[in-house]
């Protein structure tokens, strides 16, 4: 494994109402940010990846407008993922590892403020047994809250969903000697991994997150050398903290989404990114050594990623 | 993601109201497994799928989500289970939507029919939040004309039954079910911002806007806030004149929304001092005499009837100057 770390972070100031911008105006501004702060030229980056979904904005092929603003004329290597730009990260992680490349531009965007969320998540959602329903996300967090509520945890039944928001975020990846040139205290990520469960609610035990808990493991959330100084967790919904914390082995020091986390803002496949971005901008500042970042997708914490970061290498 | 038909009208906030619909919604095909497990519902009768260690799953999956073996191939892997059964969990919904089951106010469950280890999402319709608890029993309420859909169950009502099934005419000769269709509408709320103001003020007045780079100077049409070639800022303003040159065209003999009557010409138009293609329609003229290097000109609503739209311009008519040869705009085909 090569040793990759976070050098760049920048998410944008988000809005909870619609500003009319488009995808070039929401990516551009934390793009340029990203490379200012790096140093690092549009030329220099090795792989582009990117996470946003059409249905946000119901525009077919939207993250190709947000291209404008990475220079992708002459031909760049690029990809897109139509989901949480955290497993855009993953993709260019793993395309860092390939060898050939030292640097990677990876950045998410969401427009949630002018579209009908329940609608857009249930469209999300398997087109035989949920879809025709359309019970939405947060009907979904509903039957996890109640779970847990029946299951003993002290948390609310009754959940409501983070504020609707318009925003990105921008992240650059660089390995070895170019992550110590552009950046005083990287922060390399030791350990990354995600796992999925099945899509059915009703076939899983909302009280458990089998998969958060494998993530972390696999991650090394429980085995590194020092303690968790903070958790940026993916949580859109109050209870999932009480679940996620137990099922990544956090204990009552680690101070979680310090930040203010999704519930403050929420731009919708930016806002995984922005859980490694900040739990990153920790050790970078100094504040930390060690920080884990979380970020989820599908209905009741289907889908989870962890991400261990690190002030110091494995080299 | 691809729109079939979307249409959009302004509303009194200046916002525009954008609709996504496939208008018949998509169609999927159901493989044996769902197809059959719609069947049953169509029928009035739900089927779980067994597992080779013996756990019963509803609704069915093709295949068992822990160990990956292939389910219901064989007639006895499929159990009726229900019509009864348990809510493992609920959450309640004070205001229904338009498109949700009921009408009134009701709760989404999990309900573990009796003879199955999983769960169903479905709603029950219980009359209050205070008549919702986990652990309670509900049966399943049928409709009367069902298709073999999840919705084919109404509801689920508090209380073990009567479960009665309303007879479903002419069922002995239906074809098992094969396909499903699910309507797919959404509806937008968008605001112009930034560079799109702009040029739709322009077209207000049939004047064509265009954004310049400033670090390379090309001229982009309809304007971009971005430079896709610097990544940069591109907001210098320019007015460009309503003529250019036929870079490349289609003939296409399937209609479309917002298009002219069958076969139409869509192409890209080289407005005169611009540095991209527009995508347009063309017109006024014999499909079979369209050609590329054609000079053209745009054709304007009469101003009286001009509204702050892009359909102001109808669409781009050979102009009768002479051809350009394809060396001068071969960069930018």
């Amino acid at each position: 494994m090569r040793d990759v770390a976070v050098v760049g972070f920048a998410q944008s100031e988000h809005s909870f109402s619609d500003l009319g911008w488009t995808e070039a105006d929401l990516v551009m501004p934390v793009v340029n940010e990203v490379l200012e702060t790096t140093g690092l030229k549009r030329s220099e980056i090795g792989f582009t990846c990117s996470g946003s979904n059409d249905y946000l904005v119901g525009t077919p092929f939207s993250f190709v407008a947000a291209l404008d603003t990475i220079g992708a004329w002459p031909p760049i290597a690029e990809s897109h993922v139509e989901q949480d730009a955290a497993w855009a990260l993953y993709e260019a992680w793993v395309r860092i590892q390939h060898g050939d490349i030292d640097t990677a531009l990876v950045y998410g965007f969401g427009k949630g403020t002018v579209g009908d969320h329940v609608g857009i998540s249930s469209l999300g959602y398997d087109p035989y047994y949920l879809a025709p329903l359309v019970p939405g996300h947060v009907a979904m967090a509903g039957l996890q809250a109640r779970a847990l509520k029946d299951a003993g945890f002290d948390v609310d039944p009754d959940p409501t969903a983070p504020p609707a928001t318009d925003g990105a975020a921008a992240v650059i990846l660089a390995a070895g000697d170019v992550a110590r040139r552009v950046r005083a205290r990287p922060a390399w990520i030791t350990g990354i991994d995600h796992r999925i469960e099945p899509h059915s609610v009703g076939a899983r035990d909302l009280t458990r997150s089998d998969s958060a808990r494998q993530a972390a493991e696999r991650a090394g959330v429980g085995s590194g050398s020092g303690a968790v100084d903070f958790a940026e967790l993916h949580t859109r919904f109050d209870h999932e903290e009480v679940l996620l914390r137990r099922e990544l082995g956090l204990d009552e020091k680690t101070v979680v989404n310090a930040s203010g986390g999704p519930r403050k803002a929420d731009p919708i496949m930016a806002t995984g990114l922005i859980r490694i971005g900040e739990a990153a901008a920790r050790i970078h500042d100094g504040s930390a050594g060690r920080t884990v970042a979380h970020a989820t997708a599908g209905p009741c914490l289907q889908h989870n990623l962890v991400c261990v970061l690190d002030s110091e290498g494995q080299d | 993601m691809t729109t079939q038909a979307s249409s959009a009208s302004q509303t009194s906030d200046e916002r525009v109201l954008h609709v996504l619909e496939f208008p018949g919604g998509y169609t999927r095909s159901t493989g044996p497994v769902i197809g059959r497990f719609l069947t049953g519902l169509r029928s009035g009768r739900i089927y779980g799928v067994r597992t080779p260690d013996g756990k019963v799953l509803i609704p069915p999956t093709e295949y068992d989500p822990v160990t990956a073996a292939a389910l219901g191939a064989a007639d006895e892997d499929w159990v009726e289970v229900g019509p009864a059964g348990t809510v493992t969990s609920w959450t309640w919904v004070d205001e229904p939507r338009g498109d949700h089951p009921l009408d009134r106010p009701f709760a989404w469950a999990l309900i573990r029919p009796d003879g199955a280890d999983t769960a169903l999402l479905h709603v029950v319709d219980s009359g209050s939040k205070a008549a919702m608890a986990t652990g309670m029993r509900v049966h399943a309420t049928w409709r009367a004309e069902r298709t073999g859909s999840v919705k084919d169950i109404a509801a689920f009502a508090p209380g073990e039954g009567p479960a009665e099934v309303p007879v479903l005419a002419g069922e002995a000769e239906l074809e098992p079910v094969s396909v499903v269709t699910l309507p797919h509408r959404l509806e937008y709320r968008l605001r112009g911002g930034t560079v799109w103001n702009h040029f739709i003020d322009g077209m207000a007045v049939g004047q064509i806007r265009g954004t310049r780079c400033a670090a390379c100077g090309k001229v982009y049409v309809p304007p971009r806030g971005a430079c896709p070639a610097d990544g940069l800022p591109a907001t210098e303003w320019v007015d460009l004149p309503d003529t250019g040159v036929l870079t490349t065209f289609a003939v296409n003999n399937v209609p479309a929304a917002g298009a002219p009557e069958v076969p139409f010409i869509s192409g890209y138009v080289l407005l005169d001092g611009a540095d991209i293609a527009m995508l347009v329609l063309v017109s006024d003229v014999p499909w079979q005499d369209v050609r590329i290097g054609m000079r053209v000109r745009a054709v304007w609503v009469p101003e009286a009837e001009r509204t702050r739209s892009v359909k102001n311009l109808k669409w781009f008519a050979p102009s009768g100057e002479p051809d350009v040869p394809y060396e001068r705009f071969e960069e930018y085909v």
